[in-house]
């Protein structure tokens, strides 16, 4: 029992993390039929990027401000400007593979300027186990939780109690409608690219120093993420949010009770499942079937 | 007008080829290598661009086919089989999981068919490495054989390059005649309108089945001659980034062009190595390539000479409707 809850706690952990980079991935997707098979790599992005400026002699809270920063300019900003808008006249997929390639590139980009290896990264929570219930909880995974749940409370809030979400909402929804009743739909979409970057930017801060900062840990992350997104519904912020979670305990209590080796094939095999029978995902609306 | 006439591109073919056959004949052993690696990668590709170019259906686990083929190849060669019964083996295996694999592409489209892809392709390539007891695990399948072809010892190199090039000629004159039979005309109806060719009594369903098949079983071909070819094989080759570089190669060599996965695969596989000369940033440039090139051509390489031989015929075209015209202003 003490067991299932250790489990739990560290798979909601997880699973914030996954919810975090989950909600990027599908505003992207409803402001600009954006798929970004990149976004794994724009996790893995920033810690090198707070560890460089670190390097250069900047204490940790300027390395995360400036990483913060760096990572909405380049993730962000030019990622739109440079790849996305040149792209985006051409349709979903030949724009999916130029971010398939820019994984590699940002991948191998790492790679050559920093380090092959594995590098320690800070923790922004101290390390340590408080108690609670009873069961020894480690202040990491509290500390990643929360910050997750309020950076997704944020959002939440700014997407549906101020007119600056409502008017990204109209954006997203109905970009021609939107247009006519005067919201700025071009700022909008930027607004959520920008947001995007800030979320990466944040989940990168939050789960580096349990991973290690490493040039391919993208991978992995950006699977569990677009799984997160598609069981939880493309379509729905909350959506995004209840798969990451999902998923993070799902994948945490494959690895105790299904086996270490097939850990991996549990989220697929959902996710196969969700697709067959509810592809509108567990939260998400039916989209309307262009077939 | 400037039009490729049909004896100039037979003629244009020919060269090619020959060039195929007699340049590598003094290549070393890293470029024959690299050569047979072009030609198994573009019988792959093939497959892949019959699904996604021709059929329209977006798969994300061609790379797992490639690895089905390799280990069907490994298993039987090692214990004795000849290679054409494993290719065989290996056609039949990856149809009928392909055959499976395409249910899913009946209920759910473009994006989520993309996922489930990826979901197969992950689950194949943690069978691959799980399985001991049939694929080695993680310590992979070593010494696998390379064929007699007719008595003749493929053990070198350049007599496997010929197995590969041979294997190659006979996928492509298959997919060739595939895609001018009636079921290609059925796949491109599919891909452009799965509404109306159902309504003219296209079977929407078994086609899109046979797409994800016969796509499938390509690259089991592939795969059943991967395997000879490096002699040695494990699961990493066959992870997702395999069928990611696959996806790559159909889009940028231009899906739905018959000479397309060609020109992708060279470009996935040869052009890494020439940009070996910039050390660690070739696979960055080769990124970067990539990317540039699909911002100037969504539509690949060969979709920048169909533009091209399209501009030259309209212009052609509306020069000699001047010219007609310029006649008809001096008649009157």
């Amino acid at each position: 029992m003490s067991n299932l809850f250790d489990l739990l706690v560290a798979g909601l952990a997880t699973g914030a993390i996954y919810a975090l980079v989950a909600v990027g991935f599908t505003l992207l997707w409803q402001t600009s039929q954006t798929i970004n098979f990149a976004q794994g790599e724009f996790v893995m992005l920033p810690a090198f990027l707070m560890l460089a400026a670190m390097h250069v002699g900047a204490p940790f809270w300027l390395a995360i401000i400036l990483g913060i920063l760096l990572s909405m300019i380049l993730l962000g900003l030019a990622f739109k400007l440079l790849l996305v808008d040149p792209m985006m006249r051409h349709g979903v997929l030949p724009l999916a593979i130029a971010t398939m390639a820019l994984a590699i590139g940002l991948k191998e980009a790492v790679k050559q300027f920093f380090s092959a290896e594995a590098s320690p990264f800070p923790s922004i929570v101290p390390t340590g186990d408080i108690s609670i219930l009873g069961h020894a909880v480690s202040l990491q995974s509290i500390g990643v939780l929360v910050v997750a749940i309020l950076a997704v409370l944020g959002l939440t809030t700014l997407l549906n109690r101020t007119s600056l979400g409502h008017q990204m909402q109209a954006a997203a929804q109905n970009p021609t409608v939107a247009r006519i009743i005067g919201v700025p739909v071009e700022r909008m979409i930027l607004l959520t690219f920008l947001i995007n970057a800030f979320l990466v930017a944040l989940a990168s801060l939050l789960i580096t120093p349990i991973y290690l900062a490493k040039f391919s840990s993208g991978e992995v992350l950006g699977q569990a993420a677009f799984i997160a997104a598609i069981v939880g519904g493309f379509n729905q912020v909350r959506g995004a949010i209840a798969g990451g979670l999902l998923i993070g305990v799902l994948d945490n209590l494959a690895a105790a009770y299904v086996s270490t080796q097939y850990r991996a094939a549990v989220p697929m095999i959902f996710l196969i499942a969700v697709i067959l029978f509810r592809p509108q995902g567990l939260l998400g609306r039916a989209e309307e079937r262009t077939v | 007008m400037i039009r490729f006439g049909k004896p100039l591109k037979i003629a244009l073919g020919l060269i090619v080829i020959a060039g195929l056959i007699v340049i590598p004949m003094n290549f070393n052993r890293y470029g024959l290598f690299i050569l047979s690696q072009w030609a198994v990668m573009s019988i792959a590709a093939m497959g892949l661009n019959l699904t996604l170019g021709y059929a329209g259906q977006v798969s994300l686990a061609q790379g797992a086919f490639v690895g089905i083929g390799a280990y069907a190849a490994a298993i039987m060669t090692t214990h004795g089989w000849p290679l054409p019964a494993a290719i065989l083996v290996a056609i039949a295996l990856s149809f009928a999981v392909g055959w499976v694999l395409g249910y899913p592409a009946l209920r759910v489209q473009h994006h989520y068919l993309a996922f489930v892809t990826l979901a197969f392709s992950t689950l194949a390539f943690l069978v691959f490495r799980n399985e001991s007891w049939l694929t080695g695990g993680i310590y992979g399948i070593s010494n696998i054989p390379r064929p007699h072809v007719f008595g003749i010892a493929t053990n070198k190199p350049l007599p496997f390059y010929y197995v590969c090039l041979g294997t190659l000629a006979i996928v492509s004159l298959a997919v060739w005649w595939l895609i001018r039979s009636p079921w290609g005309r059925a796949f491109m109806a599919l891909r452009e309108n799965p509404l109306r060719a159902q309504s003219l009594g296209v079977d929407t369903r078994r086609y899109t089945l046979m797409a994800f098949a016969i796509g499938s079983a390509l690259g089991g071909v592939a795969g059943a001659l991967y395997a000879p070819l490096t002699q040695y094989i494990d699961p990493v080759p066959f992870n997702l980034s395999l069928s990611l570089d696959l996806l790559m190669m159909v889009i940028v060599g231009g899906a739905g062009f018959f000479f397309g996965p060609f020109l992708g695969a060279m470009i996935a596989v040869l052009l890494p190595e020439w940009l070996r000369f910039t050390e660690g940033y070739y696979l960055m440039l080769y990124a970067v390539a990539v990317m540039l090139l699909l911002i100037w051509s969504p539509t690949g390489i060969l979709g920048i000479l169909d533009r091209y031989l399209a501009e030259r015929r309209t212009k052609a075209a509306s020069a000699l409707r001047a010219v007609a015209k310029s006649r008809l202003e001096t008649a009157q």
